[in-house]
């Protein structure tokens, strides 16, 4: 609030100069900037860390034969080796003690009712199957979307979910689709939660463009895929 | 800018347990409901935003009070928001670091602390001035009071909403779960039952001293 000059006019109070009030908010946010960067430089590796632990523990969840993993990016019409600090669409290849791909873990995202749902999601290339999923993120209403991962009829869709590519390799012979909770007759389609119709929608949709996108693109790189890991295994000469 | 020939009054017990329970920024002053209503669904989140809450409110009210004397009047407000931001930056890093879980639950609510009524409204009535101490003292009691009054919530709604107290189960399994608690509405269904069960037992009290004070005045001019 001004000073207002009403209760006596003869004593105005002294205006600051300009020079003082930029001065003052350049020295504020020059100390702000700095404390920013201190505690971002500081924490900046601990949450790479927590980022990567999280990715880690949804990814033998949701693959849980798997006992290595490999992660690849996904671009245009390629997929390809990286490390884990690469940037862009990656997905995760599951090995088991012998080495032999047990399945693929990808990454699904969507609009549920009050923001989107990031999901985990495993793929069996080998059965055509999707065989499980975690929530990476989700702030669905509580009681009502969060069902999703505690509902036990919900989440028995996912013991083998078809999502199989078709002969051309150009998408999935059948659309996932989430139908009327009591309505499933296929093994391509989710029962839905009754009472948290969206959020399951949201799961169908979400499953549906991941696996029309990425489910061609693993069939048609399923050998490098296979061969990956016994290949970098022998690269790096360790014993079998 | 303060006036240097203002006489600071002392720091007493007063300054700290004001904001905790007489001056509580929820249950009386009705600052910052926002997060109050939004993140209350559990006595973790409650926690998490509460102490969230201190860090901002003792930090910047701690830089408000020390530098009160060095900012022109003109620029107080854009300073003072500049001060929370930079605090609200820091306390988001901070539990991003902690836990990932934790930051995913309280989503936006830790971002939006930065508009909080309650942290600019002390800033601007309390820190800007007086002492450095003074400041520190009341922001402490007021974000504790704050704290409490959002696990008095969160208790409440989570015991009702999911039967569970800080996740361990209380109730036995055959209990069915007020899902309406966790819900937005019983934000407000909690914080109103909270402030009429508050205003009752303050206004009996204020009553019985009343009450009290008529019955000695008229023993008095019995005598």
């Amino acid at each position: 609030m001004t000073d207002s000059p009403k209760n006596n006019p003869k004593e105005l109070p002294a205006l600051p100069s300009s020079f003082s009030l930029v001065s003052t908010l350049g020295v504020v946010a020059m100390i702000s900037g700095l404390l920013v960067v201190l505690v971002y430089e500081y924490t900046k590796p601990i949450i790479a860390e927590n980022q990567r632990l999280a990715t880690e523990r949804a990814i033998f969840k949701v693959l849980p034969q798997a006992s290595s993993r490999l992660t690849f990016k996904v671009s245009q019409e390629s997929i390809k080796l990286v490390d884990d600090k690469t940037k862009g669409e990656l997905i995760y290849a599951g090995y088991d003690r012998h080495d032999e791909l047990v399945g693929v873990a990808l990454n699904a995202a969507g609009q549920g009712y009050q923001d989107i749902v990031k999901l985990l999601y495993g793929y069996v290339p080998a059965t055509g199957c999707i065989t499980g999923y975690d929530v990476l993120k989700s702030t669905e209403t509580p009681g009502f979307g969060t069902k999703i991962t505690t509902d036990a009829a919900f989440l028995a869709n996912f013991d083998c979910l078809e999502a199989t590519v078709d002969q051309e390799q150009n998408g999935l012979i059948n659309v996932i689709k989430t139908v009327r909770h009591g309505t499933k007759k296929n093994p391509w389609e989710i029962d839905a939660i009754s009472g948290s119709t969206i959020t399951s929608n949201a799961v169908g949709r979400m499953f549906n463009q991941s696996g029309q996108k990425l489910h061609p693109l693993i069939a048609g790189h399923l050998s490098l895929l296979q061969s990956a890991k016994s290949l970098k295994r022998d690269s790096h000469g360790q014993p079998n | 800018m303060a006036n240097p020939t203002k006489k600071e009054t002392p720091i007493t017990m007063d300054v700290f347990t004001a904001g905790l329970w007489k001056e509580n920024p929820v249950f009386v002053m009705m600052l910052g409901l926002c997060p109050v209503l939004a993140v209350t669904n559990s006595v973790e989140n409650s926690l998490a935003m509460g102490l969230a809450s201190i860090f901002v409110l003792v930090c910047s009210n701690a830089l408000v009070s020390a530098l009160r004397n060095f900012i022109p009047k003109q620029v107080r407000i854009t300073t003072y928001i500049i001060i929370i931001a930079t605090f609200v930056t820091l306390v988001d890093y901070i539990i991003q670091a902690i836990s990932l879980d934790l930051y995913n639950k309280l989503g936006a609510f830790i971002q939006l602390i930065v508009v909080n009524c309650l942290i600019l409204g002390r800033a601007e009535a309390y820190a800007s001035k007086n002492s450095f101490g003074k400041s520190v003292i009341s922001s402490l009691g007021m974000g504790l009071g704050f704290t409490l009054a959002l696990v008095m919530l969160g208790g409440v709604r989570e015991l009702l909403g999911a039967g569970q107290f800080l996740g361990y189960q209380v109730f036995s399994t055959n209990f069915q779960p007020w899902v309406v608690m966790i819900l937005p509405p019983g934000g407000f269904i909690v914080l109103g039952s909270w402030l009429l069960l508050i205003n009752y037992i303050e206004q009996r009290k204020t009553g019985k001293l009343i009450a009290e004070d008529l019955a000695s005045h008229c023993s008095v001019n019995q005598h």
